[in-house]
């Protein structure tokens, strides 16, 4: 198991027209034994981070080393890398089975161990009963198991794991998402982990490096992301439903700090709930945006009002879209709420709920009324 | 599940045998006149009762035609060989040329990499006979009139655009990622072009050289200038059955016959493979 760095990665495609510059100065550092998620919406630059580390594609700038050594240079065959295809990618002539040793017939394993884990693999991802069929002949979830079981299969430096349980049924996707955690903690593996599903990223990674236009916007455990978003877009990007969003001018006094909403609403808060050093940002930057997650949104007495658009009960949660000043704005509350819809609400924001963005640069000011 | 009609399939049936018909009836009547003598198909009205004589055979396996104005020798059989041996090598470096340079065009952008292949492609456009003058002089300083080698190099012409624009496209349709697997399970690059993209591509491969060959065997006028009897395929050696004495239908008959069966065995064979390949190779995803 070894340490992944990548160092200053660009990806430049040049074509005959224009160049796209899909990944910019990326520098990651990957534990060993630790498991990280690209995550980013489509086009963002995390599959060609990946093809990148894997060999498919060639390094622009920058260097990427495994364990101490430089591999960006080498091919894909010397780079002790395993990889899991979205594609699955089999092999067609071959079985199920034989698609899963295939690594460990090219590392000329005994014939006895190969069996024998290919046999463990196959029971842990529920495919031990198709491992004589062909890949035309089965389905494309269980495809998908054989490809990233032919994958974890193999003893490798680095795991990296393309969209792994896109194509799975959500309950085999919660129970395998468990036994794979389980099985690279066991094992150690490093692992890069490339999905758009939030709830998978969550679930197995240590740390996500949310990804967006080819440029690393932030890199930390799911739950410091979600508690203290780097800018406006992880903010947005992470969470469901995504953050309220609003324009804001600040004005404060020694008592009170004032949010004049875009829109006509108005947020008052006592000064002392914010730190020193905010207040004093505040002041020298009062043009911000106010993000505010939807359970953060309480309805009931509040500032904020607005006419309930829908209101809909998924069964252990409320989700309640309200127009609040010419935009829509969602709560979630865990208890049930009947509203019909045309009727008010007024909803409210505690100070220690607000994440301050600079309306600038997008970067974020503060958390909870303390300095990013 | 079948939903059709009696109708339906009646009249299906009709439309069926209209254009079997349509089609096989040259081939069926070239088989007929080629057991008969030129007299009897020469005969007005035409009839398909005759006596039927082996003779159009005979004579072309001895190679001794016998026409009403005596005894001619015959070449035929050297010609056929000429066709089996030029097609034939042809296609086979064709193949070992055109599909690693197929892969390469499929898979690997360089500097000029689609003007080349296009104009590779160009050589199909260009009407043989523009370039065979100036082709003929230069096979002339180069000593390569009447050779088979200067008549193979000169059937690239016919079989490698054909080739490298149909394995071009079979392996454009394979997915990288199936190569990608195969390299970082710790193949080279040279491993899995042998052992994944060749055998993946090989329907493709087997239908190209298939009609590369036809096209190469069907060919007439390239050994029509640049070879000499003994070179010359059966195309251009039928051409002595046009006699002083007439033309030797029966002969050309029972030619064509021969000059047939070696493209109809390898399609049938090939046939049968390409939808073995096809249902081997079921590339999902």
């Amino acid at each position: 198991m070894a340490e992944l760095v990548l160092n200053a990665v660009d990806k430049i495609y040049r074509t005959k027209k224009k160049a796209v510059h899909a990944v910019k100065d990326f520098n990651l550092t990957v534990k060993s034994g630790e498991i990280v998620a690209l995550l980013g919406s489509s086009g963002c630059g995390k599959t060609s981070t990946l093809r990148m580390i894997a060999g498919f594609e060639d390094v622009s700038n920058g260097t990427i080393t495994l364990g101490g050594k430089p591999i960006h240079a080498l091919p894909p065959s010397q780079r002790g890398v395993a990889m899991a295809f979205e594609a699955y990618s089999l092999y067609p002539p071959l079985t199920i089975g034989d698609n899963i040793a295939f690594a460990l017939k090219a590392a000329k394993m005994p014939a006895a161990e190969q069996q024998a884990r290919v046999k463990a693999m196959a029971e842990m991802l529920e495919i031990d009963g198709i491992l004589n069929k062909y890949p035309s002949s089965v389905s494309g979830g269980q495809q998908q198991r054989a490809s990233l079981g032919r994958a974890l299969v193999r003893q490798a430096g680095l795991y990296l794991l393309d969209e792994p349980m896109g194509q799975l049924e959500p309950q085999l996707r919660a129970v395998l998402r468990g036994r794979i955690k389980h099985y690279l903690r066991e094992h150690t593996c490093t692992t890069i982990l490339v999905t758009h599903d939030q709830t998978e990223a969550n679930a197995l990674a240590d740390r996500i490096a949310v990804m967006e236009g080819g440029v690393l916007q932030q890199f930390a455990s799911p739950a410091e992301l979600k508690a203290r978003p780097a800018n406006l877009f992880t903010g947005t990007f992470i969470g469901e439903p995504p953050m309220n969003i609003f324009d804001a001018t600040v004005e404060s006094n020694a008592k009170t700090v004032t949010f004049h909403v875009d829109g006509g609403t108005v947020l008052s808060y006592p000064a002392s709930e914010f730190s020193a050093a905010l207040l004093k940002q505040l002041v020298q930057n009062p043009k911000v945006t106010l993000g505010i997650r939807p359970y953060a949104l309480h309805a009931g007495k509040g500032p904020i009002t607005g006419k309930v658009v829908s209101c809909q009960w998924l069964g252990d949660q409320t989700h309640v879209a309200i127009e609040v000043g010419g935009r829509t704005v969602v709560s979630v509350a865990h208890e049930r709420i009947r509203e019909k819809p045309g009727s008010d609400l007024s909803l409210s924001v505690a100070s220690g709920d607000l994440h301050i963005f600079n309306r600038d640069s997008q970067s974020a000011m503060a958390h909870g009324g303390i300095l990013a | 599940m079948d939903h059709t009609s009696t109708l339906e399939k009646l009249i299906r049936g009709v439309l069926i045998t209209l254009v079997v018909i349509f089609f096989m009836f040259p081939i069926v009547w070239i088989f007929l006149m080629s057991f008969q003598t030129n007299e009897s198909i020469l005969r007005i009205p035409p009839s398909v009762v005759f006596t039927p004589t082996v003779e159009n055979y005979v004579a072309l396996v001895t190679g001794q035609m016998k026409t009403a104005a005596g005894s001619l020798q015959l070449n035929f059989m050297q010609n056929l060989w000429n066709s089996v041996l030029l097609s034939s090598a042809s296609v086979v470096i064709a193949l070992i040329l055109g599909v690693p340079a197929a892969y390469a065009f499929a898979r690997f952008k360089f500097r000029l990499g689609e003007d080349i292949a296009f104009t590779l492609l160009s050589f199909r456009f260009a009407p043989p006979l523009l370039v065979l003058l100036p082709l003929s002089l230069y096979f002339k300083t180069l000593g390569l009139t009447n050779t088979y080698v200067g008549l193979i190099w000169v059937y690239q012409l016919i079989c490698l655009p054909l080739i490298l624009w149909i394995v071009r496209g079979y392996f454009e349709d394979l997915s990288p990622d199936i190569e990608h697997a195969h390299r970082i399970a710790g193949y080279s690059w040279f491993q899995t072009f042998r052992k994944i993209s060749i055998p993946l591509a090989l329907p493709g491969i087997a239908a190209a050289g298939l009609l590369a060959f036809i096209f190469a065997w069907n060919n007439f006028v390239f050994a029509l200038v640049l070879a000499s009897a003994d070179k010359q395929p059966v195309t251009v050696g039928a051409l002595a059955f046009v006699t002083a004495s007439g033309i030797q239908y029966g002969q050309i008959a029972a030619a064509i016959i021969f000059s047939i069966v070696p493209t109809f065995v390898l399609a049938m064979f090939a046939q049968r493979y390409l939808v073995e390949g096809l249902s081997l190779g079921a590339v999902k995803g």
